[in-house]
């Protein structure tokens, strides 16, 4: 075998290999396997269509955390200090989680524009805002410098 | 005082590294042989004046020192020593000191055991070397100062992040430092190999004992972030393909492409080019890596506070060391003379299509790692890529990799027999179809790629074993035959099966925890019982306990089966004193097919709690494949070919094809 023709067929695999996965990454771009960001303000405005995975963002609303009948669902508000919306989750809260506090969640509307969590993600540091709460409370008007801070400490020890 | 003696330790590591970095590279090109011989002093000074400094930070945090920040931002006195020793590390200033202390170990390292290295080659390796420790430790005193003091000094400290206070802490980072940094000896290695203009199967042989000690490492590093994220709730479970998560993920691929690469340098004097871009990439990986962590321009569930700063410093040292590195070997490579020729079907060809593989599969993780910030830059939506993503992506490719994991070994150098080798593989084809067939079956087949990853992880058992098998020529040959034959085997040999079986296991294992996880999630009050996965939860009381600086909520779990007793787990809900913050403990038990998992939540006042219970499948056996993997990677490293001074010679039991 000659070195060219080597070359050819590592070439032709890298470019069978190489068009296999942006194939891949493209059509997980274009389906539902990538979630979008969405903050309270812009599902008030634009719904998301119910079912649809996405991550919400924001800050936990004081005194809305509570729980449902069933005991194990807890219902709170996630609010860019402009909008809020309700959210359910089955299950125990992580450790971070606080009223005034920065959350994400992951999850979809229901029927009835309730989002259901599937997921609460909780920061290792407590005093680190994801940066996506950042934006949504800019997008709002609502983000002063060091004012987020403030909201969170000035929340400490109201624990659900 | 120690801290300052400490800080100016720091400083004169610096000098020492600019000594080494230019004098023996000078020396080399010139040919002052006096100059080429500083190497190695300096770089056992910097790594000693290093340890000095480092050691200065853990004694200021061992004494609470409070009057240093970083030791008053996250230590206190009540804290148990573990702690406030890994305290150290659990803050950007005092990881990036272990960082850099540990870059320096392994320029010592080289420096004291490369004595039979050429001085050339060795004098511009550790000079590549100080140039990464320069640019970190200039990073290190700029932006991160670990020494910088408060006055007057406060009284107490703010205590650790409870969330770190975990033993995880104490040997996750370390050891994962020394895989992400122990790849900058194969980037030097790479780098002076290119200055030279040769490469040979002897630079591959140096190489390859500091790639396997980086790779073990991390592979045990990952491996122990993954249970730590495991056990501790609201992580997302022990792998979430989180960006932080997959910045050690793609140095790890990168680095087992790289392992893999060089063999076919020492062994066949072929796809040198490749096995130095390799490692330049792979180092690359780290930096980017560390570029992640570190600079906070991707949300992450793992992200320490950031600081974009800092972001840009690491950035502009990515760029230099990949940049320089890449227009180097442009220029560089074709100098390179060409290795052996091999045919589309045999060894080397099976080791290239890995890489290949594996080079896509990081591509693949790194764009999925990076589609956020290009969205985000280019003004579309903001998104978040998770699992839906990878499973999509990544598995798929995947797949047949670990396919050719189980053949590729069974090929010969040069020209190997395909149908020969699928032919000793038909008990595994049998055992892989069986295990497609039967997990598919167990779930109704709502799961097809999980009945997939149960086959083929049998698949690489199998075939594993049977390569095994076929080296010591079990059951063909009389029994004392083989038993000699596994006696004189190459330590290396040994050190693959190891590997590719752990990573067998291992595959299993998180195949079928991600597909048939269960969990209950229910409001219980004493008496009560739950069952899961074959087993009965009582809840028998919840008490208070107290820990050493924390009060806590403990559950009282008795756990049946087919009711009799089996086991009790004790959750734990914990509030420590001095941030007022509640962190969550798991109870977790192990048994052969999986784990019991059982948490406690929060009360609801009226004498019932919000409990969580988990039946977590085959989970041990991911912890199982890592550890038979880093076993593997310690065995083949204790081959004699690697060891220091120790004449080459031929393999005792080559493989029938060869």
């Amino acid at each position: 075998m000659k070195r060219k023709t080597l070359r050819l067929y590592l070439l032709v695999i890298s470019l069978a290999l190489l068009g296999t996965a942006t194939g891949l990454v493209l059509s997980a771009i274009n389906s539902d396997l990538i979630s979008y960001f969405v903050s309270p303000t812009q599902v008030t405005k634009e719904p998301v269509e119910p079912g649809r995975t996405v991550r919400l963002g924001g800050l936990v609303e004081v005194d809305s955390v509570g729980k449902l009948d069933d005991g194990a669902t807890h219902r709170f508000r996630v609010t860019d200090l402009s909008n809020s919306v309700e959210v359910l989750y089955r299950g125990v809260l992580p450790d971070l989680f606080r009223e005034g506090q920065g959350v994400v969640v992951e999850g979809s509307f229901n029927d009835n524009g309730r989002f259901v969590a599937a997921e609460v993600l909780a920061k290792h540091d407590e005093n680190y805002l994801p940066a996506e709460v950042v934006k949504a409370l800019k997008e709002s008007g609502r983000w002063q410098e060091g004012a987020a801070a403030t909201a969170i400490n000035g929340s400490e020890g109201v624990d659900p | 005082m120690i801290i300052e003696i400490g800080h100016f330790a720091l400083v004169l590591a610096l000098v020492l590294a600019l000594a080494q970095a230019i004098l023996p590279l000078v020396g080399a090109q010139r040919g002052i042989r006096s100059w080429m011989l500083l190497a190695k002093p300096a770089a056992i000074g910097q790594f000693a004046f290093l340890l000095v400094a480092f050691l200065a930070l853990v004694h200021a945090f061992v004494v609470s020192d409070f009057s240093v920040v970083i030791v008053y931002l996250n230590s206190h006195s009540s804290m148990p020593l573990l702690y406030k020793i890994s305290g150290t590390w659990g803050n950007h200033e005092g990881s990036l000191l272990l960082w850099v202390t540990i870059l320096a170990f392994f320029g010592a390292l080289v420096a004291v055991f490369g004595e039979n290295l050429p001085p050339r080659l060795k004098a511009r390796t550790l000079s590549v070397q100080a140039m990464i420790s320069i640019a970190f430790i200039l990073f290190t005193l700029f932006t991160s100062n670990p020494f910088a003091r408060i006055s007057p000094a406060p009284f107490e400290g703010e205590e650790l992040n409870p969330l770190l206070q975990d033993p995880g802490l104490a040997f996750h980072p370390p050891m994962l430092y020394i895989g992400y940094v122990g790849f900058s000896i194969a980037f030097s290695f790479a780098v002076a190999a290119l200055i030279e203009g040769k490469v040979d199967a002897a630079w591959a042989r140096w190489v390859r004992p500091w790639t396997l000690l980086s790779w073990t490492s991390l592979t045990g590093g990952i491996a122990l972030g993954a249970h730590w994220a495991y056990y501790e709730l609201g992580w997302g479970g022990w792998w979430f393909w989180d960006p932080v998560e997959n910045a050690s993920f793609m140095p790890w691929l990168m680095g087992t492409a790289l392992l893999h690469s060089a063999i076919v340098v020492e062994k066949r004097d072929a796809l040198k080019a490749w096995t130095l871009l390799l490692a330049i990439l792979t180092f690359g990986c780290s930096l980017l890596g560390t570029f992640l962590v570190r600079s906070g321009v991707i949300t992450s569930v793992h992200a320490f506070a950031q600081d974009p700063e800092r972001g840009v410093f690491i950035l502009a040292i990515l760029g230099v060391a990949l940049g320089g590195a890449l227009t180097l070997f442009a220029w560089r490579a074709p100098v390179l003379k060409p290795g052996g020729m091999f045919a589309p079907v045999s060894r080397e060809a099976a080791l290239m299509l890995n890489n290949l593989f594996i080079t896509t599969l990081t591509f693949v993780v790194l764009l999925g790692t990076l589609l956020p910030l290009i969205f985000d830059v280019l003004g579309l939506q903001d998104i978040s890529v998770g699992p839906p993503y990878y499973k999509w992506t990544f598995i798929p490719i995947s797949l047949p990799l670990i396919l050719l994991a189980a053949v590729g070994p069974l090929l010969g150098w040069k020209r190997g027999d395909l149908s020969g080798a699928l032919q000793r593989l038909w008990g595994a084809g049998i055992l892989g179809v069986a295990g497609i067939v039967v997990a598919a079956w167990i779930d109704f087949g709502s799961e097809v790629m999980a009945a997939l990853g149960i086959g083929v992880g049998l698949w690489l058992l199998a075939g594993t074993f049977v390569e095994w098998a076929e080296r010591v020529r079990l059951f063909r040959t009389e029994f004392t035959e083989s038993w000699r034959r596994m006696r004189h085997l190459p330590r290396a040999a040994y050190g693959m099966t190891l590997a590719h079986a752990g990573l067998a296991i291992a595959i299993i294992g998180m195949t079928a925890s991600a597909a048939w996880k269960e969990e209950v999630v229910r409001q219980m009050r004493p008496g009560e019982t739950i069952e899961i996965g074959g087993f009965t939860y009582r809840l028998e009381e919840v008490r208070g306990v107290r820990g050493p600086n924390y009060i806590a909520e403990q559950a009282d779990f008795t756990v049946l089966k087919d009711g009799e007793f089996y086991t009790r787990l004790y959750p734990e809900r914990r509030q420590y004193m001095v941030q007022p913050m509640p962190t969550t403990e798991a109870a977790i038990e192990s048994h052969f097919f999986g784990d019991l998992y059982a948490v406690i939540g929060e009360s609801d006042g009226a004498g019932a709690w919000t409990v969580r219970i988990y039946e977590e499948p085959l989970v041990p056996w991911i912890w199982t494949g890592a550890i038979v993997m880093v076993l593997g990677g310690f065995v083949s490293m204790s081959d004699r070919r690697y060891r220091v001074g120790a004449p080459s010679r031929q393999p005792a039991a080559q493989p029938a094809k060869a």
